[in-house]
């Protein structure tokens, strides 16, 4: 309807260079509409910032949930080859083998007895990597001096019950330790004695036999850990603990399911709004559109006029939504996983290429079927 | 006049009517798969998260300590105390019995195995592999089958009654001993089939694992049980699931007994195993909360936001259909209709296709849930009726807050531009 409205003496002017009236008739369109522009467009940008949060979102979590899953503890454990011991540099190795991704942890045993003669397991271990291990267990307070334990639960019950110190030996050697907490895990280690390594190998001399493994990362990624491992540290036997590794693959295994469904879901409802949205936009233009043929405009021009209007809105669209989505993907990561989830720059040319296509389709498809459409019919209103 | 007003608008508009109909048909339907998802999904992960094994373990009250270095037990089979196993069926019949997904009691005993004409002292390991028990009028199977889902055997499991005479074979012993699935063993001068043989990544790799009776009639004490892992369904721990028992007044203590934290019920399991001590095993019981949690706040987040985005998609769609009808407005208006009716009858219109888009949605949602359990988690997703009601009224309003400004607008316009098609 606008364009009745020019004068001749104005279109004539900004007829005299193609490309500017092609861009003012765009310009306008958005300008003299803009009810009907700011609807198509929040649709684009709805549509747009939810496809980049899901995207975003499917991507990162699978990593937030595998730091979660390492909560766990060792998925790796090797263990020294018929009840010996593993040579002096076998953490370094180890740690060698995991780069900095994941936390070893030595351990060395010993069955001590304690002044009424009762036996009790002694373990040797580095308190501040098992801290860092094991987060599940409960410990009122670590030991922080030498010649401090901490003790299971039941032990302490039956070795230092009022928390007094005690004595234990081992081959008739004797040690004087100083209770510093209590640990608590409901498994094993609720009846053994934990001292420092130091502490242990000197009163001992055993070395440790155990290092237990906590690496992060895909199931490829722990593979290859092991793979170094065993290359690396010979008189030992590397296993992988079956209960953790295949407990994390099937939550994780059914929550990527779930979210890819989920997501599937949620991107194809915003794409068919959009759609919707866009195509009744479009519909509603078939005005402009008798007009433009009327007065002599080809076929394709009028197609390139309109698909160059719909690239535009999905291109502003996609970047308003392309900031959104980032947004509250963060705001989604920082409320659930107490992390950041980082945005991916690499979805933007996705997003961009997807709301383009989507609103592409959305001004063609209908174009195509007016084209039969006689303008004169279009314009008496019918 | 109004009805036939409304009616007619429907049957001559089908396109745009059906435009905005799909829409609001695609809002519902996504947003009740995903309250439907959502709500269901931390019992549905929570049962995935079981394949960590037994989060409760169940031991006598007045236990000696174990000796237990690397998973290889040096207690001597004769110390300590035992539960007993007649005792055991009464986990069933606890306040949570169906959170209870399935129990195994453990006997370690060792004997005198004759291989292959060797003769040597092996660690057996007495258990249920899947025992049918009654308690009341109620069977169910329970054993190792469902308490430690990462055992894997190759050859057959056993039967858990001693007659049958099968036994399973750790994976590191049988790999030493060259034992094959289906060979004969001896233990105690009793001959034993071979069932199979056991990979578990522990320390039974390196055991014989048997029925319990066999164990107990090693052990020569009938109904001997050592410990019992029990595998629950909890809720995650928080600040009222640690506070003792005993120093809450009688109400908290009701709701703190009737909630199915690690802590109560295994509060409930030592009431139930006479001389018991239970207890949660940390590792797996403090960790399965944070996912869990993690998971469900992660999934209710997503939900609020495909509802945010299904919402605001009906809003465009119905702020689109109804500027189409500016034309009918002027002509409404110019025919003597006051703005009230105007409105009323767009607003007739609204709720009309909210519902009939809301019940077909709501209806397709629920196919879409289903799908996804069955798809996903080999289990019923199933959607609540109760959503029905609660769903549609969620529908009507987001479809008449969209319209709302639309309408207004339509409503204010002057009939002579609106008819003269300009906008």
């Amino acid at each position: 309807m606008k364009l009745a409205t020019q004068t001749p003496a104005r279109t004539r002017r900004a007829g005299s260079s193609r490309p500017s009236m092609f861009l003012r008739m765009l310009w306008r369109a958005a300008i003299l509409r803009k009810g009907r522009a700011a609807t198509a467009l929040l649709a684009m940008v709805v549509g747009a910032a939810v496809a980049t949060t899901m995207l975003n979102l499917f991507i990162d979590v699978q990593a937030k949930l595998r730091t979660e899953f390492r909560k766990y503890g060792a998925n790796v454990v090797v263990i020294a080859k018929d009840g010996g011991s593993l040579p002096p540099d076998a953490l370094h190795l180890a740690e060698e083998a995991l780069a900095g991704r994941g936390t070893a942890v030595p351990f060395a045993y010993a069955v001590a007895r304690t002044q009424d003669g009762q036996s009790v397991v002694v373990a040797g271990t580095d308190f501040d990597r098992v801290r860092q291990m094991n987060s599940w267990w409960s410990v009122n307070a670590w030991p922080r001096a030498t010649h401090q334990a901490l003790l299971g639960r039941r032990a302490s019950k039956s070795v230092s019950p009022n928390g007094q110190p005690f004595d234990l030996s081992f081959h008739g050697r004797r040690i004087r330790l100083q209770p510093a907490g209590i640990l608590q895990t409901g498994a094993g280690e609720d009846s053994r004695i934990y001292l420092s390594l130091e502490d242990f190998e000197s009163w001992t001399n055993v070395p440790a036999s155990t290092i237990e493994i906590a690496a992060s990362g895909s199931a490829e990624d722990v593979e290859s850990v092991m793979q170094k491992l065993a290359a690396s540290i010979s008189v030992g036997r590397v296993s992988a603990v079956r209960q953790i590794a295949e407990g994390e693959a099937s939550v994780l295994g059914k929550t990527r399911a779930t979210l890819m469904a989920v997501s599937i879901l949620i991107i194809a409802t915003a794409a068919l709004c959009v759609l919707a949205t866009l195509m009744g936009w479009v519909f509603d233009r078939r005005r402009d559109f008798a007009i433009m043929k009327a007065l002599g405009a080809s076929e394709n021009l009028i197609r390139g006029f309109f698909a160059a209007e719909a690239a535009a809105l999905g291109a502003v669209g996609a970047a308003l939504g392309f900031a959104i989505g980032i947004g509250v993907a963060a705001w989604i990561g920082r409320s659930n996983f107490q992390a950041p989830v980082t945005p991916r720059f690499g979805l933007l040319p996705i997003v961009f290429a997807g709301s383009i296509a989507v609103a592409l389709v959305a001004a063609l498809l209908p174009i195509s079927l007016l084209r039969r459409i006689q303008p004169a019919m279009i314009l008496r209103g019918e | 006049m109004f009805v036939r007003l409304v009616f007619e608008s429907f049957r001559r508009e089908k396109r745009r009517k059906l435009l905005a109909g799909v829409a609001i048909t695609l809002g519902v339907g996504v947003a009740t798969a995903m309250i439907a998802v959502a709500t269901d999904i931390g019992d549905k992960v929570g049962r995935e998260l079981r394949t960590y094994g037994a989060n409760l373990i169940v031991t006598p009250q007045e236990d000696s300590l174990d000796l237990e270095i690397a998973g290889v037990n040096l207690k001597p089979p004769s110390d300590g105390a035992y539960l007993n196993e007649a005792d055991l069926p009464k986990i069933k019949g606890m306040f949570w019995r169906n959170n209870i997904v399935g129990f195994s009691p453990m006997l370690p005993v060792s004997a005198n195995v004759k291989i292959n004409g060797g003769e040597q002292e092996v660690s057996l390991l007495g258990t249920y592999f899947a025992k049918a028990i009654r308690f009341g009028k109620e069977g169910f199977v329970t054993g190792v089958r469902n308490t430690h889902p990462w055992w894997k055997v190759q050859g057959s499991w056993p039967k858990d009654d001693s007659d049958s005479a099968e036994v399973l074979v750790g994976q590191r012993l049988a790999a030493a001993l060259a034992m094959q699935p289906g060979e004969t063993l001896e233990i105690d001068r009793q001959p034993h089939r071979v069932a199979g043989i056991l990979s578990t990544g522990g320390p039974e790799d390196n055991q014989l694992v048997v029925p319990l009776l066999l164990a107990q009639q090693i052990l020569g004490r009938a109904g001997a049980v050592r410990r019992v892992y029990v595998s629950a369904l909890t809720k995650p721990e928080d600040a009222f699931a640690r506070r003792d028992p005993k120093s809450l007044s009688p109400a908290m203590y009701d709701r703190w007994y009737c909630s199915p934290y690690a802590q109560s019920i295994a509060y409930q399991l030592q009431e139930a195993i006479p001389f018991s001590h239970a207890e949660q095993i940390r590792q797996v019981a403090q960790n399965e909360g944070t996912v869990l949690s993690r998971i469900k706040g992660l999934m209710l987040l997503m939900t609020l936001a495909a509802l945010l985005a299904s919402a605001l998609a009906v809003s465009a769609a119905m702020a689109t259909a109804i500027f189409e009808r500016r034309h009918d407005v002027g002509l409404m208006k110019a025919l003597g209709a006051a703005d009230v009716s105007v409105a009323s009858l767009f607003f007739a219109e609204s709720a009309l296709l909210a519902l009939l888009g809301g019940l077909v949605g709501f209806a397709g949602g629920s196919l879409l849930a289903g799908q996804i359990g069955r798809s996903i988690f080999d289990s019923k997703l199933s959607v609540q009726p109760v959503l029905l009601p609660i769903v549609l009224l969620i529908a009507v309003i987001v479809t008449f807050a969209g319209s709302a400004s639309a309408i207004r607008r339509a409503v204010k316009l002057d009939p002579v531009h609106a008819l003269r098609g300009g906008g």
